[in-house]
């Protein structure tokens, strides 16, 4: 049994992979060939999907506008969230434990609840359609993220590094930065991952808050999808090119994904 | 490990709340305002009491749409959880295996939802996707954008493509964490391979996987882009889950008062199955 146990993952990774070949596959036809033919690899191999995407503003621009309020939200997130993990990590407070459970109810809110009433709010304090009201509003789901991870990495560390530093005469700036930050930062880099990762992913407010300016490239997908027809291929090409951000993030924290995921309880 | 008290630690505290606070409770007032109120347009409103939760918690259109979603996240769960284990088992502890699985597994979770619904659409079309047309091949009358049956199996594996790598990526941290003398001391003890799993590897998992529950069930009872994009919902009603369903009243239809009233609904089951889940986990934190 055991020299078949290879097999499980290798199965699943081939389930896994079908979707996303047959994706790139769609992408490397013309239109008219996806309609009228079924075939495994294209028969007339053609990049002129990826060329309209590269050339024509309305899609590129899509790419730029999502990997921008994609990074504002991550440094907002991040930024936020050390502070507060830290308190959470060493002391007790008032209504520590409330705030807590409270901050991770958030992350628990469907945005499909929250939906109209921020595009009613941000349309009302003038950010309606920019890339910080998407990079704010996911906000509500990446910072009581943020702070719960980074809560498990500081309290992963030992009480006795902050101790020691106060003794050797570290105010507490430079002890945070200078020892305490590089001590966990394995720890920022997986919350930076994961807060990336869900505003990446997410659509359905990056959609409400946006029209034109900032609208995010999956937003621009859908739209196409509706209006001109069906172009499949051009939609193919362009699902093809989301999974690319993805995949580089992955790459660059491969080693810590696992432990991440246990140290910091995502 | 044992913290001290020191109230000053709200500073430490402000940025978050306000940030959270500024995006949640406004958002959430205006949904609470909403749903006590009846509106004529123009910013015209009239008070109707606790009229709209009545009305949606008598509705069967909402009965419906929360049992599809029930039936949904526990079939998801069902499945999920036992086989991102079972793949979390067989995954290899050493090598070069180790990235290549972990890279390749976690591609799914970086993908837009619309793009993953996108993506299932042309792959299980009944003509030209590989599914639907191998399913077909094969003499399956397979068609998800006209059968219920094959939308909710179209859904169901289009969920279970999408997120069981994240309880397989827990549940391989959960194993991680077990020292190898555990292991020593059962293979003296002349341990079975299950008995190996039930009393030394399930308990070790029991934190992970716990957490592993908690998100799939709160992210799959919010399920709304993917099925969205795939089966827009239909055919008719039959994959209309609960967000599917607000989505539609609330901006499609603009009936603002019994949205308000279902997203208040809809968020506090949410919010009881997750408190629940919460103490569990704690409790467990605790004990440990």
């Amino acid at each position: 049994m055991k020299k078949y146990k290879w097999l499980v993952p290798t199965l699943y990774i081939i389930f896994l992979m079908l979707p996303i070949y047959w994706l790139i596959n769609m992408s490397f036809k013309t239109t008219t060939e996806i309609i009228n033919t079924y075939s495994l690899w294209p028969q007339k191999f053609t990049t002129e999907n990826y060329v309209k995407i590269f050339t024509d503003s309305t899609w590129y621009m899509g790419y730029i506008n999502s990997i921008t309020y994609t990074v504002f939200n991550t440094v907002i997130s991040v930024a936020a969230a050390l502070p507060a993990a830290y308190a959470f990590s060493r002391y007790k407070f008032l209504g520590d434990k409330h705030l807590f459970f409270w901050l991770l109810t958030n992350r628990m809110a469907p945005p499909a609840v929250f939906a109209l009433p921020f595009f009613q709010f941000y349309s009302s304090v003038n950010l309606f359609d920019t890339h910080i009201a998407v990079a704010l509003s996911h906000c509500l789901f990446n910072i009581p993220l943020a702070v719960w991870i980074l809560e498990g990495f500081m309290s992963a560390v030992p009480k006795e590094l902050d101790e020691t530093a106060y003794v050797d005469g570290y105010s507490f700036g430079r002890f945070f930065f200078k020892i305490f930050v590089p001590t966990i930062a394995a720890g920022i880099g997986i919350t930076m991952f994961f807060c990336f990762m869900f505003s990446w992913v997410e659509l359905l407010l990056a959609k409400t808050l946006t029209a034109t300016a900032a609208k995010p490239i999956a937003a621009t997908m859908t739209r196409t999808a509706s209006t001109s027809g069906y172009e499949l291929g051009l939609l193919a090409a362009a699902g093809t090119l989301t999974i690319i951000p993805g995949a580089i993030v992955i790459y660059f924290v491969k080693n810590y994904i696992a432990k991440g995921f246990a140290m910091g309880r995502v | 490990m044992n913290k001290t008290i020191n109230q000053k630690a709200w500073y430490f505290v402000i940025p978050v709340f306000v940030l959270v606070a500024f995006n949640a409770a406004i958002p959430l007032m205006t949904v609470v305002n909403y749903s006590f109120q009846e509106t004529f347009g123009n910013n015209v409103f009239a008070w109707e009491g606790t009229r709209w939760f009545k009305q949606i918690l008598l509705s069967e259109r909402f009965h419906a749409s929360l049992g599809r979603q029930f039936t949904f996240t526990f079939i998801i769960l069902l499945i999920q959880i036992p086989l991102g284990i079972a793949i979390a088992l067989t995954m290899p502890k050493k090598g070069w295996g180790v990235p290549v699985c972990l890279i390749l597994m976690s591609m799914p979770l970086l993908i837009p939802w619309n793009v993953v619904g996108a993506m299932w659409n042309i792959f299980a079309l009944p003509d030209i996707g590989f599914l639907g047309h191998s399913l077909n091949a094969m003499g399956f009358d397979y068609n998800f954008t006209q059968q219920p049956g094959d939308a909710w199996f179209t859904t169901i594996l289009m969920d279970v493509w999408h997120w069981t790598s994240l309880v397989v990526l827990l549940s391989y941290a959960g194993l991680n964490s077990i020292q190898p003398a555990y292991y020593q001391a059962a293979e003296i003890d002349g341990a079975s391979r299950w008995a190996t799993f039930r009393y030394i590897e399930l308990p070790k998992m029991k934190k992970v996987l716990t957490l592993a529950i908690l998100l799939r069930f709160m992210d799959s009872f919010m399920i709304y882009t993917e099925p969205f994009v795939l089966t827009g919902g239909g055919p008719g009603n039959t994959t209309a889950f609960l967000s599917i369903d607000l989505v539609k009243m609330a901006l499609g239809q603009f009936d603002l008062g019994p949205a308000a009233a279902m997203s208040l609904i809809y968020f506090f089951i949410v919010l009881l199955v997750c408190w629940v889940f919460y103490n569990l986990m704690m409790k467990n934190e605790a004990q440990s």
